[in-house]
C-alpha cells in the first residue's frame, strides 16, 4: 500500500487471487484499508499473476464497497486478461443479497393450519381418485376387452408369484412366534391343545390378511407408485393423454385388478404357512400330534372366518393398489418427488389397511 | 529430477498435479471403447490445446457421448489412454483423480441439476464440497455465476420450474462454480430453440474469450460448431473413429469426404451466419 493516511491511497495487489484464497485476500485488504481510511483509492493490478472469476469478484466487491462509502475508486494497469474476466461479471449482481434462502420456520399455529389444509386437500384428492378408479373398474367390467390383460398378468406375477417366498417366510415365523409365546402360558394350565386354536384364530382372522397386505404394500405398492411417478416426471402420462388414453384405465386398472386377484390368494397361502409354523411348535415342543393339531384348527376356524378374511384381503388389495396409483399420479417435479410419492404410498396404504381392519373388526362382530 | 512446471496461466493446484507440459490440456491416445462385444470406438487419438473450443461431432450412434464419458472419467477405456493435464485418468489413484476432476466442469445433456435443490443450492454444491469458503462468500460466488449465465434472481427456483434453456444455463453455472480449466458440454443445444441456442452460444463464447477456459463440446449442431469451435473432429459409426479433423469452417468449405461434406452442409441455419 502506498500513500498517507486519510489521503489518496494506492493499493498494490499481486500474486494469485483464486477461489481458494479470496476470503484471506479480502480480509487482508479490508484490514489494511481500515487503518488508512483513504480519501481516494487506486488499485494497481499490475502484479497479479493469476486471477479467476472468484478473484475478479472480490475486486469488483472492493469497488462496490468503495462506491458505497463515496470513496473515488480506480483500477490501474489492468492486464488484458484480467479485463476480459472482469467484463464477464456484473458488479450489481454480486452486490445483491445472497440468493441461498434462509427458510423461516412457521409458527405452531401456522404449522397446524398448513397440516390441516394439506390433510383436507389430500382426502379430497384420494376420494376423487377412488371415485374415478371405481368408475374405470365398472367400465372394465362392462367392457372386459378394454382391459390390458397382458399387463394384469405381468403385475400378478410381480405382486403375487414373486412375493410368495417373503410372504411364506414371514407367516411361518409369525405362526412359530405366536405358538411358542402362547405355549409358555397355556402349558402351565395343561391347555397345550388350545395353542392350535390360538394360532388358527390369530392367523386366519387377523395376522394372515394384515401381514400379507403390509408386505404387498411394501413390495408392490411402492413399485406401482414409483413406476407411475417416474412416468409423470418423464411426461409419459401426458403423452398417453394426448394419444387419447385414459391414464387411470391404462395404468391403474391393470394394477388394481392384479392386486385384487393375488392378495386373497397370498392371504390363503400366508394362513397355511402361519398354521404350519404353529404346527411345528405344537408337534416339536408340546407333544401334540399333527392330527390333533389340525383337528383343533378345524374345530376353531369356521368357513365364515375364512370368507371374511378373503373379503378383507380384497378390500386391502384395492386400498394398496389404489393409493399407490393415486400417489404416483400425484407426483410432480423430479427424482425427489418420485421418492416422496413412493414413501407416501407405503405409509398411506399401511395406515388405510389398519383403519379398514378396525372397521372390519366391528362390522364382523355384529354380522356374526 | 525434473522441475515441476510452473505457469502463470494456470492456478497453482494444476502444477501440484505434476504436469510438465502446458499443452495439450487433453490428449486421447489410441482409445478403444466397447459395449459388450460391440466396438464403438477403435484407436481414436486427438489432442485439445489450452483455451481451445473443441467440437466432437458426428451423426447419432457414432460414439460421441461414449467418447465424452471416457474423457470425463465415467468410463474406463478397453485400450488406450485419456490424459487430462498430463494425468492418465484411467490409471490415476483416487486422490489424483479428485484433483483432476476439480479441473473439469461438465454440462450434461439433461443439465443434471438436482431436482430437490433450488438453483442457488445446486451451484453452491461444488463450492461447499471442495472449498472452505465462508457462507457469505459462497453466496456471492453463486450470485456471480448465475449472473454470468443471465439467471440473476432465479436462485430460489427449483429446476422443475425452469424452461429447458434456463436449466442448461443453470447447469453451466454449476459446471463453472469452481472455475475449472476445462468445460465439457454434452449436446448443449439439444431441445433448445434457435434464439435460446444463440444466447447459449454467446455465453459459451464469452466465457472462453474472457477466462480462456478450454472447452470440449459434443454435438451434431453444425451451425453452432462452425460459429464456436476452433477445432473439430468428426466421428463415424461405420469407421468407429475419426474421419475428419481440423478447423470446422475449413472442413465445411474444403472437405472432399462426402460424409463430412454432407454432414456439415445439411444443417445450415441462418443464425450466426454473419459471425462466421
Amino acid at each position: 500500500m502506498e500513500g498517507q493516511k486519510g489521503c489518496d491511497i494506492t493499493l498494490f495487489i499481486s500474486g494469485r487471487i483464486v477461489l481458494e484464497n479470496i476470503d484471506e485476500a479480502m480480509s487482508e485488504i479490508r484490514l489494511g484499508l481500515e487503518e488508512v481510511t483513504p480519501e481516494k483509492l487506486t488499485v494497481d493490478l499490475s502484479g497479479i499473476d493469476y486471477l479467476d472469476t472468484a478473484g475478479a469478484m472480490i475486486l469488483l466487491q472492493l469497488e462496490s464497497e468503495a462506491h458505497a462509502l463515496s470513496i473515488p475508486f480506480e483500477f490501474l494497469r489492468m492486464a488484458k486478461k484480467t479485463k476480459g474476466i472482469m467484463n464477464l461479471l456484473d458488479s450489481k449482481t454480486i452486490a445483491e443479497p445472497p440468493l441461498i434462502p434462509k427458510s423461516k420456520a412457521p409458527g405452531i399455529l401456522e404449522q397446524v393450519g398448513l397440516a390441516s389444509l394439506a390433510l383436507f386437500n389430500d382426502i379430497v384428492l384420494v376420494v376423487t381418485f377412488l371415485g374415478e378408479l371405481l368408475f374405470a373398474l365398472a367400465h372394465c367390467v362392462m367392457h372386459p376387452r378394454s382391459v390390458r390383460w397382458g399387463d394384469v398378468l405381468l403385475y400378478m406375477k410381480r405382486a403375487g408369484v414373486e412375493g410368495l417366498p417373503i410372504v411364506g417366510l414371514i407367516s411361518l415365523l409369525l405362526g412359530l412366534i405366536i405358538a411358542f409365546m402362547s405355549s409358555l402360558q397355556l402349558r402351565q394350565f395343561g391347555g397345550n391343545i388350545f395353542v392350535a386354536s390360538l394360532v388358527g384364530v390369530a392367523i386366519v382372522k387377523e395376522l394372515g390378511p394384515i401381514m400379507t397386505a403390509v408386505v404387498v404394500a411394501g413390495r408392490s405398492g411402492s413399485a406401482f407408485a414409483a413406476e407411475i411417478g417416474t412416468m409423470m416426471v418423464n411426461e409419459e402420462v401426458d403423452a398417453l393423454v394426448t394419444m387419447g388414453f385414459e391414464p387411470i384405465r391404462f395404468l391403474a386398472v391393470p394394477k388394481v385388478i392384479a392386486a385384487i386377484v393375488v392378495v386373497p390368494v397370498l392371504t390363503l397361502y400366508a394362513d397355511l404357512f402361519g398354521i404350519g409354523g404353529g404346527l411345528i411348535i405344537g408337534v416339536a415342543g408340546l407333544d401334540l400330534t399333527v392330527f390333533s393339531f389340525v383337528r383343533q384348527i378345524q374345530k376353531t376356524i369356521k368357513a365364515f372366518d375364512i370368507v371374511s378374511s378373503l373379503v378383507k384381503s380384497v378390500v386391502f388389495a384395492m386400498l394398496i393398489a389404489g393409493i399407490a396409483c393415486q400417489r404416483g399420479f400425484q407426483t410432480r417435479g423430479g427424482a425427489h418427488a418420485v421418492g416422496a410419492s413412493t414413501t407416501a404410498a407405503v405409509v398411506s396404504a399401511i395406515f388405510l389397511i389398519v383403519v379398514a381392519d378396525s372397521a372390519f373388526a366391528i362390522i364382523l362382530h355384529y354380522i356374526k | 529430477m525434473e522441475k515441476p512446471f510452473v505457469s502463470l496461466e494456470y492456478p497453482e493446484r494444476i502444477t501440484a498435479l505434476g504436469v510438465f507440459n502446458k499443452n495439450p490440456v487433453i490428449a486421447v491416445n489410441d482409445l478403444t471403447a466397447r459395449y459388450g462385444d460391440h466396438t464403438i470406438l477403435d484407436g481414436v487419438s486427438f489432442q485439445v490445446l489450452k483455451g481451445e473450443i473443441f467440437a466432437i461431432m458426428g451423426g447419432s450412434g457414432c460414439g460421441k457421448s461414449t467418447l465424452l464419458k471416457h474423457m470425463i472419467g465415467l468410463y474406463t477405456p478397453i485400450k488406450g489412454t485419456v490424459m487430462i493435464h498430463g494425468v492418465d485418468i484411467a490409471g490415476a489413484d483416487e486422490a489424483t483423480l479428485k484433483h483432476v476432476r476439480r479441473e473439469m466442469g461438465v454440462l450434461f445433456q439433461s443439465s443434471g441439476l438436482l431436482g430437490s435443490m433450488n438453483l442457488a443450492e445446486n451451484v453452491a454444491l461444488p463450492l461447499l464440497e471442495h472449498t472452505d469458503l465462508s457462507a457469505a462468500t459462497i453466496a456471492r460466488i453463486v450470485n456471480m455465476k448465475l449472473g454470468m449465465v443471465n439467471l440473476s434472481g432465479y436462485g430460489h427456483y427449483l429446476p422443475s420450474e425452469l424452461s429447458g434453456g434456463m436449466k442448461k444455463r443453470a447447469g453451466l453455472a454449476r459446471a463453472m462454480a469452481l472455475d475449472p480449466t476445462i468445460l465439457f458440454f454434452d449436446e448443449p443445444w439439444a431441445g433448445l430453440d434457435p434464439i435460446t441456442s444463440a444466447e447459449l452460444n454467446n455465453i459459451i463464447k464469452g466465457i472462453n474469450a474472457g477466462i480462456g477456459t478450454t472447452m470440449v463440446i459434443v454435438t451434431h449442431k453444425v451451425e453452432s460448431i462452425v460459429y464456436l469451435a476452433d477445432q473439430a473432429i468428426m466421428l463415424d459409426r461405420d469407421e468407429r473413429g475419426i474421419i475428419a479433423q481440423g478447423d470446422p469452417r475449413e472442413l465445411k468449405k474444403h472437405s472432399s469426404d462426402p460424409r463430412v461434406a454432407t454432414f456439415l452442409t445439411s444443417d445450415t441455419a441462418e443464425l450466426n451466419k454473419e459471425d462466421t
